[in-house]
């Protein structure tokens, strides 16, 4: 323990040292290498593929194309629209038509080179417009309604007329957020090895290993316990290693076919391709307020670019409306949502996912009507809060809500109030809140089975093993398990082992997305933990003769007894005991989320057991000459519920800030136009061209946490992986029109966009004054 | 195929031969041949500094040098930076959580450990601006850049700086 509770993670120093295995790590003797042959074209019917210049090449073991995987499978069983290798068709520049099997990466590489396919090219559609166009050609054939639509959402909540007959003022404005992708600094990897018991071993950098191992049985028709799914070190996700990858089916069918280990990595720029990044996203949006500040309607039409195949895009749908209002009350609202098929690389959840692009266009908004009515866009946010224990409009149970502190804390810190209007020429300062969800109420695959798991042992050696499905991708989910354990019988979290995500013997836990775990596998945790406690305090209470024993310090304290001397036992030698009373010790815990009744029946995609909340203030400088934005500081106030270990959430902040911030001014996953020679090709495939801030962009970034102890959470704690990243890009776009006196309705923040911004004002002024 | 040539150089100060084909990279010599897998792929062209070792000293990018540059010199992995205990770097990674998946972290430690024995007691915008090869996605560099300043106060024999997480209530 250190200062005010932190503690470093129980797998820090193995990374530290290098000693972490990742999945690139691991060999196997005899391994293969894996490689692609991907579409040159973004849309286009396979006519045949010759595979026979790869099969007659030295060191070439096997060669897949589509029609060897032909069971369709994607991670939402709604919209099940993928292959793990193109089938019929190819829809975008860069999807997988052929795997090849071969003694080196070299080999395999060369190898699906030499694969000679014969395409019938067709028309692209490669924007939204092209997509919502009855005429334009569709991706998806044979979906009930012949549409490049994935999902249309429309709902209304109270009544929005009413609401604008209400108001004082009305405001409309179009925003246009971007695309963005992940850049994990590891690549998606797989090894898969099948033993002579016939058990198939898969090896990979997944967020998912329980939905992965369900699409592998599903895809290889092979019983799931003739399956097993292990995930190693991640070198971190943030959303992007959330579906099930070509490189991890092909693995797997090619180790069955070969019966040779194998490994298939992708490079960089295959990683830009395979994206299931964030959805380009155009957004109108219409809301009225009243002169004392009170939203009272509000109107939303947002359209996405999912790209290629679904993934997550339903959800996408629906998040865009359940999280527009969120953290403010507002009770006449409505919104319609389309999230479209392209012939570009498929979109899918990112850190905030689906959360982020509303936040965008609402939180512009507000400070526009906060100038409007001449309030403090600080104040306006503080008096529309959502209040603890209510029910939103749209059926959402609120329960622990500390936003008024959030923003409450980065105002005092960042001096936001004195700041505003008051800095000098071209910095400003500017303002934002958000709330995000700790993980989802319904499964992707419905049913009141458990969402997550865990078994502890413990033994006389005086550790425990903590075995749960849970995947740590460098968020310190492990860490997260550890503690809560280790705290609940009062030892150290070091004298924890966690054995995660191995489906064969670790329980399910559904997977490191939508902000959960520490919500659902916290929670099993403490369950687990607390039945061992019991086990210890009954033996204990009995032995010792006393009512009560405390936990504490690696020791079981009893009091004092006759004589006065203290009545305590180490930890080893109370589970001794213990065991020879109960026989081997070994508990499990698991969390349901509650049944939390709705009125509407249709809202299933949004509603969570809690809401984490944030507040966040950015400072920049904007160089008139050169639209250079630099953002110097981010004051980030996160109500984390309770923060189980302080410094791993501060982390969570800071990362979420830095996201936020490349989001906000560099970021852009865009590709070249449809009259380019060689197709949509991605503008920027490397980790230099794409532009992530290195240090040098990313500002002081100044934590605040924010303590509201959720009834239901883990010890009364709640997310901070992605909550924390919403504010970050409307706070910087209300920042710089402090600090210059322009509206950034399109992101990235660019040199050029910002200049442009500044000139056209100064047009306009000039106007204003002749 | 080009003809295969004999290696000799140091890793972590054990003298090592290998038989190399010429454009083998540094990277691929160390984590495929010799088993230091602490050195990681990143991007493979020299944009992310995943790769980071020392060669005599210097930090280089291993996915972009070739191996045979490494004739007769003496490399230093990940690997080789903890002796028994972990060095005053890596312990205040360590107790920072400077390191969130650890991808990037072996990297960082290696440019870090190189700069702190050409200057052993550089300012903070010293540090920001070596820290600046490096890429890291998760943790916003904040904590790095904090465990760096505490290591180098700790190695110059000052009172170490740990961190201090702020709480609203305590503002």
């Amino acid at each position: 323990m250190s200062a005010k509770g932190s503690s470093a993670k129980i797998d820090g120093l193995d990374k530290i040292t290098g000693r972490a295995l990742f999945t690139d790590d691991m060999s196997r003797p005899g391994m293969l290498h894996g490689a692609f042959l991907r579409s040159p074209h973004a849309h286009a019917r396979i006519v045949s593929i010759d595979t026979t210049p790869a099969l007659s090449m030295e060191g070439v073991h096997a060669v897949l194309v589509g029609e060897d995987l032909p069971v369709n499978y994607g991670v939402i069983p709604v919209a099940m629209d993928e292959h793990a290798l193109a089938v019929g068709k190819v829809r975008f520049v860069g999807e997988e038509v052929a795997c090849v099997a071969a003694v080196d990466r070299a080999t395999a590489v060369r190898a699906a080179r030499s694969i000679v396919v014969e395409y019938e090219v067709l028309e692209a559609v490669l924007s939204i417009e092209d997509a919502m166009n009855p005429d334009k050609p569709i991706l998806h054939e044979g979906r009930r309604k012949a549409s490049n639509v994935l999902r249309r959402v429309r709902q209304r909540y109270g009544d929005a007329d009413a609401g604008f007959e209400a108001a004082d003022v009305i405001l409309e404005a179009e925003y246009d957020y971007p695309g963005s992708t992940h850049v994990a600094l590891e690549t998606q990897v797989a090894l898969a090895e099948v033993t002579a018991d016939g058990l198939l071993s898969l090896y990979s950098s997944t967020q998912i290993p329980h939905y992965l191992h369900r699409i592998l049985g599903r895809v290889l028709q092979r019983r799931m316990q003739d399956i097993r799914v292990i995930k190693p070190h991640v070198g971190a996700g943030y959303g992007g290693k959330s579906d099930p990858f070509a490189n991890e089916i092909c693995a797997a069918a090619l180790a069955i076919q070969t019966g040779r280990p194998i490994k298939i990595i992708l490079d960089r720029e295959e990683v830009f391709y395979a994206h299931r990044g964030r959805h380009r996203t155009k957004m109108w949006l219409k809301m009225g307020i009243t002169k004392d500040g009170k939203i009272t309607a509000a109107d939303f039409k947002a359209w996405a670019e999912g790209g290629a195949y679904a993934s997550y895009g339903v959800v996408t749908a629906y998040y865009f409306g359940v999280f527009l209002p969120l953290p403010y009350v507002l009770d006449n609202w409505r919104f319609e949502s389309h999230r479209c098929y392209t012939n570009h690389p498929p979109c899918g959840p990112k850190r905030g996912h689906g959360a982020i692009q509303p936040r965008f266009a609402l939180e512009q908004h507000l400070d526009r009507l906060a100038l409007a009515i001449g309030m403090s866009p600080a104040k306006l946010r503080s008096i529309n809060s959502v209040q603890p224990e209510t029910e939103t409009s749209n059926g959402l149970r609120i329960t622990s809500v500390a936003l008024n502190e959030c923003i409450e804390a980065v105002v005092k810190a960042s001096g936001f109030e004195e700041k505003m209007g008051k800095l000098p020429p071209n910095r400003g300062i500017g303002i934002a809140a958000s709330a995000y969800m700790c993980g989802a109420l319904h499964a992707i695959y419905a049913s009141e089975l458990p969402q997550s798991a865990v078994q502890i042992c413990a033994d006389r050696s005086g550790r425990i093993a903590i075995f749960s499905g849970t995947a740590d991708i460098g968020q310190g989910s492990n860490h997260m398990l550890a503690q809560i354990v280790a705290d609940t019988v009062g030892i150290e979290s070091r004298d924890c082992r966690v054995l995660e995500a191995d489906t064969d013997f670790t329980p399910v836990d559904l997977g490191s997305y939508s902000s959960r775990v520490t919500f659902f596998a916290g929670n099993a945790a403490v369950r687990a933990a607390e039945k061992l406690k019991a086990a210890i305090e009954q033996t204990l209470c009995k032995r010792w003769e006393v009512d009560a024993v405390r936990f504490e310090g690696g020791q079981i304290h009893g009091g004092m007894n006759a004589e006065g001397e203290p009545i305590v036992a180490s930890f080893a030698q109370a589970v001794e005991w213990a065991e020879q009373e109960h026989g081997t010790l070994g508990f499990t815990g698991y969390y349901t989320p509650p049944k939390i009744g709705s009125r509407f029946r249709r809202q299933s995609v949004g509603p969570s057991p809690a809401y984490s909340f944030t507040a966040q203030v950015a400072e920049v400088e904007v160089d008139p000459e050169t639209g250079i934005v630099k953002v110097l500081d981010v004051w980030c106030a996160h109500d984390c519920g309770k923060a189980l270990n302080p410094i791993i959430v501060e982390g969570q902040l800071e990362g979420c800030v830095y996201m936020g911030v490349g989001e906000a001014i560099l970021e852009d996953h865009n590709f070249t136009g449809p009259m380019s020679r060689r197709g949509p090709l991605h503008k920027s495939a490397s980790i230099l061209e794409y532009k992530i801030p290195t240090l040098h962009e990313t500002p002081n970034i100044h934590s605040i946490l924010v303590e509201s102890m959720d009834k239901e959470g883990p010890r009364g704690a709640k997310e901070a992986g992605e909550g924390p990243q919403l504010p970050t890009v409307p706070a910087i776009a209300n920042a710089i029109f402090d600090a210059v006196g322009v509206r950034m309705e399109t992101a990235p923040f660019t040199p050029d966009l910002v200049l442009t911004a500044i000139e056209r004002k100064a047009r306009r002024d000039a106007k204003e004054a002749r | 195929m080009p003809e295969p040539i004999i290696l000799r150089c140091r890793v972590n100060g054990t003298s090592k031969t290998e038989l190399i084909t010429p454009n083998r990279s540094l990277l691929d010599l160390l984590r495929e041949d010799m088993g230091y897998t602490g050195s990681k792929h990143g991007c493979d062209v020299g944009d992310c500094g995943a790769c980071t070792v020392r060669l005599n000293g210097a930090p280089v990018l291993a996915c972009i040098t070739l191996a045979a540059s490494a004739e007769g010199k003496s490399i230093q992995t990940i690997e080789g930076v903890a002796q028994r205990e972990p060095s005053i770097v890596q312990q205040c990674f360590h107790e920072h959580v400077a390191a969130q998946c650890g991808y990037c972290t072996p990297g960082i430690v290696l440019v870090l450990e190189a700069l702190f024995e050409e200057q052993p007691d550089p300012g903070e915008e010293e540090i920001r601006r070596i820290l600046g090869s490096n890429i890291c996605r998760c943790t916003g560099y904040t904590k790095i850049l904090s465990a760096a300043i505490d290591a180098r106060e700790r190695r110059n024999g000052r009172p170490a700086k740990p961190p201090e997480p702020t709480f609203a209530r305590d503002l």
